[in-house]
């Protein structure tokens, strides 16, 4: 028998029993639907860290000092870009302040940078330009302001140009930040950048304290020890310090989503193989009831393996329908979530599609053998004296 | 060319062994019209289920077309089933789920005719039945007496070598059953062997053959040689 001739047949004996073929579906449409909804929200999670991990530089490291009798010159943190493993240092400083204008006045992070800042943090200009080495060489009272605070104290961002007034010194404006929006880390929208040696004053802060070394995604790891025993050199104690490896970080964090997320997707495949036992329940009742037609069916000639295709694209035909409704479930779902939630982007990646829509079709398959086999080794003769 | 010898079917009931066929021996010709009478228990239904291979004798051989039958795995009494033999039941066991056309063609899908003949000769089978006007009613839009004659334009369908008609007429009112009955004797005049299975014994004299059967044995034969 043709495989097109029995998926004909499959489908109209679901449709003259719609409820029953709905409700054993209902048991798959959830099962693909947890599975689709919990790993794309995952995985939509892991888009929306792992971007935000990225904006802070992969190759890179985070040095603090902690202890604030031993700091650093701007001088010798610069000199660590002679060492081979050091691309690129950045020493930057930060603290909060008030920043007034025409008559407002808004509580602001401030952070001193240097012109390499920007290397390792992206800043986002709306208008005008970044802190420069010049402005650093010469002290001058320059500012770059987040938009947040362009917002507040003048109430548009078209703003350079204009001075603020900072701990009683006049800044002039010659950067607008775009806006950022909502970020589990610090935003830049409620921050003033300004250079690192009016902040050293302006902070009351002697020496570099915080400084980003930038290196190769190979020597990373050589340029953490070279950092660890030059600062161990220079501070005397190990704890006086801390270097952050973003990079092994990021490691560890997407170890713990993978995880999280086959964890999720294995809880949700419980399900499926639920829904699948629903679908073996009704094909075997199915079985029974018509073993007067199977009768029939092989008195005229059909084969046990006629029998056993038409029982398994039955159960087929349920399972993937139910996938695919529930994959369009989903799918809405996911898309009304994006809506409402911002700065999450949810979608249902292709390879989840693929496999959900595999595990429908295999579970079809595999709770659909058992009552095949059995509607096909009915004895025609039994068969066809059952009432 | 039907060849039944000596064939014993023996059903254990309880502590009895119960002989439903006790040693039959019948040949049934081409183009022959034989009705094979018996009373309810007399073994005529067993002796139709194996002619129409649906079951299968503990004793004795079965030929048809010179093929032994006996010894057949399941997969070829399906094949002998689908191209030798068509069946006419009482209860017409039509799918309800399907329609008058789509009944009839099943034994041909079956055995794999693609579908510009299949559809030929389906058309064909329900207009020698006198119901091409009725191809795409479901069974419970046909009365009894259609509802039997799309069973035996799914019968005759197949061309086989020997339609089988089990009580055809034990569900129909009086005028369906003529109709019924003058059907198989155009088939039967049109080169068809019919083989009928009845307790009627005026159904049974419409036959051109008549063979009487008790507790699994036959009492009589009006054609061919008992042994």
């Amino acid at each position: 028998m043709k495989i097109g001739q029995a998926v004909k047949m499959a489908i109209s004996s679901i449709r003259s029993n719609k409820m029953r073929s709905f409700l054993t579906m209902l048991g798959i449409i959830i099962g693909v639907m947890s599975v689709v909804l919990l790993v794309s929200l995952v995985q939509g999670a892991t888009g929306s860290i792992t971007s935000e991990l990225d904006s802070l530089g992969g190759n890179q490291l985070t040095v603090s000092i902690v202890n604030p009798d031993t700091t650093l010159t701007l001088k010798e943190v610069n000199s660590l870009e002679d060492k081979e493993e050091i691309i690129r240092v950045a020493a930057y400083n930060s603290g909060s302040g008030t920043a007034k204008a025409e008559g407002n006045s808004s509580d602001v992070s401030i952070t001193g940078i240097t012109e390499n800042y920007t290397d390792f943090t992206e800043l986002n200009l709306l208008s005008g330009r970044s802190i420069l080495e010049i402005d650093n060489e010469y002290r001058l009272n320059v500012c770059v302001i987040g938009n947040s605070v362009a917002m507040d104290l003048f109430g548009n961002t078209n703003v350079v140009g204009s001075k603020i007034r900072l701990s009683g010194k006049d800044y002039l404006i010659v950067g607008v930040l775009e806006e950022q929006g909502a970020s589990m880390l610090n935003s830049t929208d409620t921050t003033i950048y300004i250079p690192f040696t009016n902040a050293q004053r302006l902070l009351y802060s002697t020496g570099v304290s915080s400084f980003y070394v930038a290196s190769d995604a190979e020597t990373l790891d050589a340029a953490e020890e070279v950092l660890d025993t030059y600062l161990l050199e220079k501070t005397g104690d190990s704890d006086y310090f801390s270097i952050i490896n973003m990079a092994s970080i990021q490691d560890t964090i997407n170890t713990v989503l993978n995880t999280m997320q086959m964890l999720l997707a294995g809880i949700a495949g419980i399900s499926l193989v639920v829904g699948g036992i629903g679908i073996m329940n009704i094909m075997l009742v199915s079985v029974t009831e018509r073993t007067k037609e199977i009768g029939v069916r092989k008195a005229i000639g059909a084969q046990k393996r006629d029998i056993v295709v038409q029982f398994m694209i039955e159960s087929v035909t349920l399972s993937l329908m139910g996938g695919i409704i529930g994959m369009v479930l989903s799918i809405g779902i996911l898309s009304l979530v994006t809506a409402l939630l911002e700065g999450y982007t949810f979608s249902v990646s292709f390879s989840v599609a693929a496999i959900a829509l595999g595990f429908s079709i295999a579970v079809g398959l595999i709770f659909g053998i058992y009552p095949a086999n059995k509607a096909a080794k009915l004895k025609p003769i039994d068969a066809l004296r059952h009432e | 060319m039907i060849t039944l010898r000596n064939i014993k079917k023996i059903y254990e009931i309880g502590d009895e062994f119960v002989h439903a066929l006790d040693g039959v021996s019948l040949d049934i010709h081409d183009h022959e019209f034989i009705a094979v009478v018996g009373t309810s228990g007399s073994g005529k239904s067993t002796l139709m289920n194996i002619i129409g291979c649906l079951d299968t004798p503990d004793e004795g051989a079965y030929e048809i077309d010179g093929q032994d039958v006996t010894d057949m795995t399941d997969f070829q009494l399906g094949v002998i089933r689908n191209k030798k033999i068509g069946f006419i039941f009482q209860q017409f066991n039509l799918l309800q789920k399907l329609d008058a056309y789509e009944n009839v063609e099943l034994p041909l899908i079956y055995q794999g005719v693609q579908g510009g003949q299949r559809k030929e000769r389906v058309a064909k089978a329900l207009e020698r039945v006198g119901l091409e006007h009725r191809i795409h009613h479901r069974p419970n839009q046909l009365s009894g007496g259609q509802q039997q004659r799309v069973a035996v334009a799914r019968a005759l369908v197949t061309q086989p070598t020997l339609i089988l008609a089990d009580e055809p007429t034990g569900n129909l009112d009086s005028k369906s059953s003529k109709d019924i009955m003058r059907l198989l004797h155009e088939l039967y005049e049109q080169g068809n062997t019919i083989v009928l299975i009845t307790h009627d014994n005026d159904i049974a004299n419409e036959a051109e053959r008549i063979v009487r059967i008790s507790d699994g044995k036959i009492i009589s034969d009006t054609g061919g040689v008992v042994e």
